[in-house]
This record gives C-alpha cells, sequence and structure tokens, in this order.
C-alpha cells in the first residue's frame, strides 16, 4: 500500500478544495456516463480517457471491476431466478444465455424481483436451444412462481360462502382470485419437467400438454397440475365471467368438485361477488 | 432545509437476511437493529414484507437504498422515489441512508454503484437530487462514501470535502463506510487516517463494515474488491478503532451480501463491533 496523503491538507470550506490541474493549462478529459455505460457494456470499447489510478496512470483493468461487478450481479440473479433452467442447460451454458440476455436486456427499474421477465421470450428465439422445446415455458414456470411469491396478500375465501348460495345465484356470482395466483398453459409437460429437474426422486416426465395453477396458501407459492377443463375454467374467472360462464368455458369432462377442491384448499379465492 | 439527527442506537447492526429470521428472534444480541436494502421490500406482500412487519416491532430499522441513483446524469425516477415513499411511510424506519454513486441511465438499472467526478457540477446535481429525495420523505437521508477502483481526471474536490460539502447545503446526514475508506485509500494510494482526519465526523449518523476481496492492478499493484463476502479485515477493524476514538460512539453495521454465512458467524462480527464500541470512552 502506497504511503501517499491525500492531495493537499484537509480543507473544510469549498474554497479550500485543491484543484487538481491548477498548474497545467491542459483541461482533463470529462467522463460522462453514457461514455462509462458504453465502455462498461462492451469490453472490445477502449476504456475511457480521463479514468486514472491513484498515480495518473490510465485505469486499465481497474475499469474491469465495474464490468464484472454488473455483468456478475445480474448474471447472479438470473441464476437464482431461474434455477431449474441453468439445471437443463448446465452452468456454462446458462452463463452464456444470461450474459447474451443482460446485454440485449438490462434491468428496467431497480427491482431486481423483477428482473427476467423476458427472459422466457429470450430464450425461446435462442436457435441452438430449440432442440429443449420446453426450456421457454419452465422459465415461465419460474418466472410465475416469483411474481406470485411477491404478490399483495389477500383473504382467503370460507368455503361456507359458496355452500350456502342457491345454484342460481351461484352461476351467477363471479369468484375472485388471490393476486398471487397464475394460470400456465403449455403444449409441454412443463410442471413435470420441472418437478423431475428440482425435487429428486419425482418421476420422469411423459410426452403430454400440462395446464398449471399457482398459488399460495401463506406465503410459499406452489404449482399445481390442472385436470382437464381447469385451465379454461380459470381463465374465464381471471377476466371476470360469471361462475355459469366459467364453467361451460371447461367443457364436458371437467369434474368442478375437484377443482373447488383444489383452489379452496391452495388459497386460490379470495372472494365470490354476488348479483344482489 | 432539514438537519440531521442520529436516530439509530449507537450499537451494532446487520444486514438482515431471511435466512437468518428465527435466529435473530431467538439470540439477537449484542445486535441492536437490522439494515435492509429498500428495494427488497418494494413487492406488493408476501413473506419479505411479513417478516418486516414482524421484525420492525422489535428492532429499530435501517433502510438503506441502493437503487436510487443519486448521482445519475438525469432526473431521479419518480416511480421509485413514489415507492420509497410508500415503504419508508408505512415501516417508519430509524434511518434512510444512500449511495454517492450512479446506477441507472436512460431507465436502464445496472445493479452496481458506479463512481462519479467530484466536480461542482456533480456536487450541484447531487444537492438538487438530495434536496428531492429528503422533500419526498419529509426527513433528512444519510449519503454513503463509496468504494472506488479508479479516478477522475476532472476531479477538483477530495471525496471527504466533497461529502462534507453535500451535508453543509443539504442538511443530511453522512453514512461513513470504514471498509470502503480503507479499500478506496490501497487502491488510489492515499491515507485513510488522513481520510477520517478531514469526514465530517459529526454528521456520521451510521458506520459501515463488510469484508473485501484481493486482487491486482495492470501494474501488480494491490486492488482491493468491496465484496461484503467475508469477515471484515484487521486494518479495517483498527481503522474503526481510530474513526471511533474521534468520534465516539456509533451505531455500526456489518454487511455480509454474498456467501452469507450462518448466523453465529454473522454475530460474531457484531460481537467484535460491541467489544470496540465499549472500547471507547464516552
Amino acid at each position: 500500500m502506497s504511503g501517499a496523503d491525500l492531495r493537499g491538507a484537509a480543507p473544510s470550506q469549498p474554497e479550500a478544495a485543491t484543484p487538481r490541474d491548477i498548474l497545467s493549462t491542459k483541461k482533463p478529459n470529462p467522463v460522462s456516463q453514457a461514455g462509462f455505460l458504453g465502455a462498461l457494456r462492451d469490453a472490445e470499447l477502449d476504456v475511457p480517457d480521463g479514468l486514472m489510478d491513484g498515480e495518473g496512470r490510465p485505469a486499465g483493468r481497474r475499469f474491469a471491476v465495474y464490468r464484472n461487478n454488473v455483468a456478475v450481479s445480474l448474471r447472479e440473479a438470473l441464476e437464482a431466478g431461474f434455477p431449474a433452467v441453468a439445471k437443463l442447460i448446465g452452468p456454462e451454458n446458462f452463463a452464456r444465455a444470461a450474459g447474451m440476455y443482460l446485454r440485449a436486456e438490462p434491468p428496467g427499474s431497480p427491482l431486481m424481483m423483477g428482473y427476467g421477465a423476458g427472459f422466457a421470450d429470450f430464450l425461446a428465439g435462442i436457435e441452438a436451444l430449440n432442440s429443449i422445446g420446453y426450456l421457454a415455458d419452465v422459465a415461465r414456470l419460474e418466472f410465475a412462481l416469483r411474481e406470485s411469491y411477491h404478490a399483495a396478500d389477500a383473504p382467503v375465501l370460507n368455503p361456507a360462502r359458496l355452500q350456502d348460495l342457491s345454484e342460481e345465484a351461484l352461476m351467477a356470482a363471479r369468484l375472485v382470485l388471490a393476486p398471487s395466483v397464475r394460470l400456465l398453459r403449455s403444449p409441454w409437460p412443463v410442471l413435470s419437467v420441472y418437478r423431475f429437474t428440482m425435487t429428486p426422486g419425482s418421476p420422469k416426465p411423459q410426452a403430454q400438454a400440462e395446464d398449471v395453477l399457482i398459488a399460495r396458501p401463506e406465503f410459499d407459492p406452489e404449482p399445481h397440475l390442472l385436470p382437464t377443463g381447469g385451465a379454461p375454467f380459470l381463465a374465464a374467472v381471471q377476466v371476470g365471467q360469471s361462475f355459469g360462464a366459467a364453467l361451460e368455458a371447461a367443457g364436458e369432462d371437467f369434474d368442478l368438485g375437484a377443482m373447488l377442491g383444489l383452489l379452496l384448499q391452495t388459497g386460490a379465492l379470495s372472494d365470490i361477488i354476488t348479483i344482489p | 432545509m432539514y438537519d440531521f439527527e442520529p436516530n439509530l442506537p449507537p450499537l451494532p447492526g446487520v444486514g438482515y437476511k431471511p435466512q437468518h429470521y428465527r435466529d435473530i428472534l431467538e439470540e439477537a444480541a449484542p445486535v441492536g437493529w437490522l439494515e435492509v436494502h429498500a428495494e427488497n421490500y418494494m413487492g406488493a406482500g408476501g413473506r419479505p414484507l411479513a417478516q418486516m412487519r414482524a421484525l420492525s416491532e422489535r428492532f429499530p430499522i435501517s433502510v438503506h437504498g441502493v437503487g436510487l441513483s443519486i448521482g445519475g446524469a438525469g432526473r431521479l425516477d419518480p416511480e421509485h422515489l413514489a415507492r420509497l415513499k410508500h415503504l419508508v411511510g408505512w415501516l417508519n424506519p430509524a434511518s434512510f441512508s444512500e449511495h454517492l454513486a450512479w446506477s441507472t441511465h436512460d431507465s436502464h438499472f445496472f445493479n452496481d454503484l458506479l463512481p462519479l467526478p467530484y466536480t461542482d457540477a456533480t456536487l450541484a446535481r447531487i444537492c438538487d437530487h438530495i434536496d428531492e429525495v429528503q422533500d419526498v420523505l419529509q426527513r433528512p437521508m444519510l449519503l454513503e462514501n463509496p468504494s472506488s477502483y479508479l479516478a477522475f481526471a476532472e476531479s477538483t474536490w477530495e471525496e471527504p470535502a466533497f461529502l462534507r460539502e453535500i451535508a453543509r447545503r443539504t442538511g443530511c446526514g453522512l453514512l461513513l463506510d470504514v471498509n470502503n475508506v480503507f479499500v478506496s485509500a490501497v487502491n488510489l494510494g492515499f491515507s485513510p487516517q488522513n481520510y477520517i482526519d478531514a469526514y465530517d465526523l459529526d454528521r456520521v449518523g451510521e458506520i459501515h463494515l463488510g469484508g473485501h476481496d484481493e486482487d491486482e492492478d495492470d501494474h501488480g499493484a494491490p486492488l482491493l474488491i468491496d465484496s461484503h463476502g467475508r469477515e471484515v479485515a484487521d486494518p479495517v477493524w483498527a481503522l474503526l478503532d481510530y474513526v471511533l476514538e474521534r468520534s465516539g460512539p456509533k451505531p455500526i453495521l456489518i454487511e455480509w451480501d454474498t456467501d452469507v454465512p450462518d448466523w453465529p458467524v454473522l454475530r460474531e462480527e457484531a460481537v467484535r463491533a460491541d467489544r470496540a464500541l465499549a472500547g471507547v470512552l464516552v
């Protein structure tokens, strides 16, 4: 460590601050934030003039600390948010895909809990990953779990409120889903792949389409496989259609009792609005 | 005009991690307060907010922002300011602090604390931004000194004088990160004691300590990286003693953000901070 002191005595008033270029006629190069970022995001570009070490030499690889901090912190945020995707393609492929994504779509806000909303679509657009058809849907499932985790709290519907209604009143009423509920429809066995990847001992996925309900009983979101007709039923509820209309959307092979059981057990319903 | 007043207790605190929730409720001592990153508690609900409601009934809370980009060339993000106002409103923390740094440009957030040239233009911009934050939050904030890996040729101010002037103009307090002082001093070749001597210790409302990593620059000189991923280094503890001899007791936070250890390891760092405080003559 160098023993050089702070330049100049410690000033307590602004007038006493020591301008570095007081004896120099050459103005140092100002570095704009746009210029700093340009070089930060593209390692091929030179480090901006005007950045230096403590002895006035060009900053060189000191600048790489910032390049590295930004890239690593964003990549780690994606790794933490998409652990199943990372396991499916392996750490090296994941690091490469994450590096491409964070350059193409840096976070749009300081809320890192929301970073990665476009990662599934981005993965779907990477040709080299097209052979893993279900990959983007697994990413969608992981992002939906994260959204559910941070969603607003809501009261849980008391099942008695459903039982007390006449059939006519029930059919006209509207179910209200908790803000933590998410619905994912996939042509792939997305939930089976997710479980097989994340939970040791899970059965091997079979080639089938899977619709998934994500619900959060208290604080921990859980994905559930939806029965036949479950997804159109929930999709109708989500857009505010009546119970009767949702039931119609669900079709012939729909087991309403099983569906309501699942929704009530998982805290997916927060209210029912009846027509007076 | 706001005027900073110390609000956190002059005790050890730790950066709160959710995995320590039970441990903290059961055996916090000597930890007397907790700090959280503002942005992690800006979700709509769920466990993070429930835990924070419960912890805030037991401990003074310090909200530490990492995403406001106070040094940003553009205006502060009004949406982010509104989120901050909402958080500070319901949590009513003992303290709010942010960094002398920037992290957002053209509405893109880079998740790191990027450095600033210390010029009159930067000074004016930062003071405007701090005025705006304090007006929105209706309270004075603390501003933290950064870890530096490089310097700007255009700078005309020394960092301690720059911070002192910001505090004088805006009425904000200062958050003195002693590890950052040590890291910057090694990286830029100045005396950390001289830096402390020039720092406005009367306006320090909080001290930060954290671990750093060691690397080298192009010339083989040591380059320390502020990583928050290990124990606080011995020379940083020594520098803390140097600070406390001059400042008197202050709230001292242990920051450990990556490779977060089990609670007993983190608590041991707080015990060490407690011993440093006990050695100070009030």
